[in-house]
């Protein structure tokens, strides 16, 4: 377990996405092999603003504005890989990575595995994913458990600031490629004490949040919000929910997610992709095969419908509320 | 921006002039007839059960042979999968693209002390090598290499957005890479009509912005001439090039296909008539470079290479079932311990789950 507490006299304050650059920046500074791409990337500085600022520190040569194709952006990313760059691709939306899936599932996944090991691929892609924010169609969809399901392919998700800075120093100084999807509706919600000096962040554990002892809430990403704030309206109630955020779905720490629910015995996890194939689906799976003995209630998922992510009029709808997953953690209690 | 060469494909090659380099044309002619011998043995190791499915090369050797020996030490090779000659040219020994072919990723694992080292594995999901020949490219171009990367694919990855997404970022950023496309006819049953309306292939480089070149493919001289050029130019930051090297596909696509269902045999027989190894051979044998029992050793040589492969490649001792997950990651993830157990379980000696 993992809980990334800064240190308040040393950390500062930071929203997500000024946690992004900031550890693009010192990942920059650090390495001279990192290098940045993607559309609009350098002089526009990302249309989140992700990217601002580093073309006028490193250059052009280092933060390169790419043609808007993005499986040339993953393709390129691959061969620079491949030759010892670490190339951080950005992805603008989610809703435009599938042109780069070919790159990520039959190259990036598999390039040390069969060179065995002569060569590796060593390159991050960005991409902001899920809903929330209003954003124009296909702009707003949650596929992780797609890119979970590639084996070699790390998934990695944020949910603060911290987790977004020691997460992403760590996927860019990772020797394996890494899927880094951002939650954009957490990009400018709050500024949080980020600690800038310390380790970067292991890839393959869950973070424990908030510990109780009568129900796991496990989540990720934007959901991580809807879901502390449950655990609080249940705490209200005297129901203390421990908040298990998995953050690395691939590969999965599974012994922290057994250890909660042996320990509580009911779950429910929450996450903004549909239900069906949802990557909650896998989690589930484990638990109800490796914790069995300990469950005292049907696993629960609170999850979007089995729909395409609605264009914004009905994303309200659509997206797991904390009322949602309150219900679900009663009725767990409640079985 | 695009040159045409004379390609009608005379069954002679064009002549030569004066100061033509005949001890490199003589070292190509050995390659392309070691590379024909080793291709005919291949063949019969597929239908003999003791390799996989196996993508011939049969006309394609004086394009791959020009590219493995324009290339120079400090450049990168991006293959398709009908690039045997390059890839054995830049230090990948017969035995170990043999057990690429049959099924054994060890084959990729090129020798560290030799050019491949760097260069790309074989890469089957058609054209998507292009895009990342673009990434080589610019990684050589950041760190002022002077190096240049050559990409090859087929006619029908031309159909392709990566192979138009590589050559437009080519163009863009002024890359040092050179795409050369085995233009052989065919993509397994589709003609090349079927791929494109435009006249050449090395058209679609003006779109690019490029230069762009077509050649006969089975002129070896011509593709030195023309690949000492583009990657020369490649070198010296002069950007990239499209190269159409026009042959054809004398073989099967792989020994899982029957090319009888759609070539027509008078097709097949007008393109024997004019193939790269015989054409250059007759051209060195004119011109008093090659004879009848240089001829007679040297296929000897080639077959006592070959066999020497073959055995080589027969005795490799068996991988390790864990090497599918020990080289996935850097690192083999806690998450995939119970999964390695389990493999070491299933071999000879251990214990059945």
């Amino acid at each position: 377990m993992h809980s990334a507490q800064p240190h308040p006299d040393t950390s500062v304050p930071l929203n997500l996405l000024e946690a992004v650059n900031q550890a693009l920046r010192h990942a920059m500074e650090a390495d001279e092999n990192v290098v940045v791409l993607g559309e609009d990337i350098a002089t526009n500085g990302g249309v989140f603003r992700a990217t601002e600022g580093l073309k006028e520190t490193f250059g052009f040569r280092r933060v390169m504005d790419t043609p808007l194709a993005e499986n040339l952006i993953a393709g390129l990313a691959v061969g620079m890989a491949s030759q010892g760059l670490k190339p951080v691709a950005e992805i603008q939306f989610m809703g435009f990575i599938y042109a780069a899936l070919e790159q990520l599932i039959s190259h990036a996944a598999r390039l040390r595995n069969r060179t065995r090991g002569r060569l590796s691929c060593p390159l991050v892609i960005r991409a902001p994913f899920g809903g929330g924010i209003h954003a124009p169609e296909h702009h707003s969809e949650s596929t992780e458990a797609l890119f979970a399901h590639i084996p070699g392919l790390r998934v990695v998700i944020p949910s603060s600031p911290a987790r977004a800075y020691g997460l992403l120093r760590a996927a860019i100084a990772c020797p394996d490629p890494v899927l880094f999807l951002e939650p954009k509706r957490l990009y400018r919600l709050q500024r949080l004490p980020v600690e800038l000096e310390d380790e970067p962040l292991p890839l393959d554990r869950c973070f424990t949040l908030r510990a109780g002892e009568d129900v796991s809430l496990i989540s990720w990403g934007a959901m991580i919000h809807e879901t502390l704030a449950a655990a609080e309206q249940l705490a209200a109630e005297d129901i203390k929910a421990e908040v298990i955020d998995v953050a690395t779905l691939n590969p999965l720490d599974r012994d922290t997610l057994i250890a909660t629910a042996s320990k509580t015995g009911r779950v429910v996890i929450v996450h903004e992709a549909p239900h069906n194939g949802g990557f909650g689906a896998e989690i589930a799976a484990t638990l109800a095969s490796d914790a069995l003995m300990h469950l005292l209630a049907p696993i629960e998922r609170v999850t979007g419908y089995d729909c395409p992510m609605p264009y914004f009029a009905m994303e309200q709808h659509y997206m797991p509320s904390v009322e949602r997953i309150v219900a679900a953690a009663k009725r767990t209690l409640e079985y | 921006m695009f040159t045409s060469t004379p390609y009608d494909m005379h069954h002679r090659l064009p002549d030569l002039p004066e100061n033509t380099d005949w001890p490199r044309l003589v070292d190509g002619y050995r390659h392309m007839a070691l590379i024909r011998t080793f291709d005919k043995k291949a063949v019969n190791l597929q239908r003999t059960g003791k390799l996989g499915t196996y993508a011939s090369c049969l006309g394609a050797e004086a394009i791959a042979t020009a590219g493995g020996m324009a290339l120079h030490d400090g450049d990168y090779f991006v293959p398709y999968y009908r690039d045997h000659a390059t890839q054995y040219l830049r230090g990948v020994p017969l035995y170990q693209i043999l057990q690429y072919w049959g099924g054994d990723e060890r084959g990729n694992a090129f020798p560290t002390d030799t050019p491949a080292a760097r260069d790309l594995p074989n890469c089957v999901p058609i054209a998507t090598q292009l895009t990342q020949a673009a990434g080589i490219a610019t990684k050589a171009k950041l760190g002022h290499e002077q190096a240049a990367v050559l990409a090859t694919c087929g006619d029908g990855a031309t159909s392709r957005g990566d192979f138009h997404e590589a050559l437009n970022v080519a163009g863009v950023w002024q890359l040092p890479l050179v795409v050369m496309v085995n233009n052989n006819q065919w993509a397994i049953s589709v003609p090349r009509s079927l791929q494109t309306a435009s006249d050449t292939i090395a058209q679609k480089a003006v779109a690019a912005g490029i230069e762009g070149f077509q050649v006969d493919g089975n002129d070896l001289p011509a593709m030195l001439e023309t690949l000492d050029y583009a990657l020369d130019k490649a070198r010296h930051g002069k950007g990239a090039t499209l190269i159409e090297a026009v042959s054809y596909r004398l073989s099967d696509h792989t020994t899982a296909d029957d090319a009888g269902r759609y070539r027509k045999a008078s097709d097949l027989h007008a393109a024997w008539q004019r193939e790269p190894v015989a054409r250059l051979r007759q051209t060195l044998a004119d011109a008093g470079h090659w004879d009848a029992e240089q001829e007679k050793k040297w296929q000897a040589d080639c077959q006592q290479q070959v066999d020497n492969a073959v055995e080589t490649y027969l005795n490799q001792p068996p991988q390790a079932p864990t090497d599918m997950l020990d080289y996935l990651y850097a690192e083999l993830p806690e998450a995939l311990k119970a999964q390695r157990q389990h493999l070491l379980q299933q071999q000879p000696g251990g214990h059945h789950a």
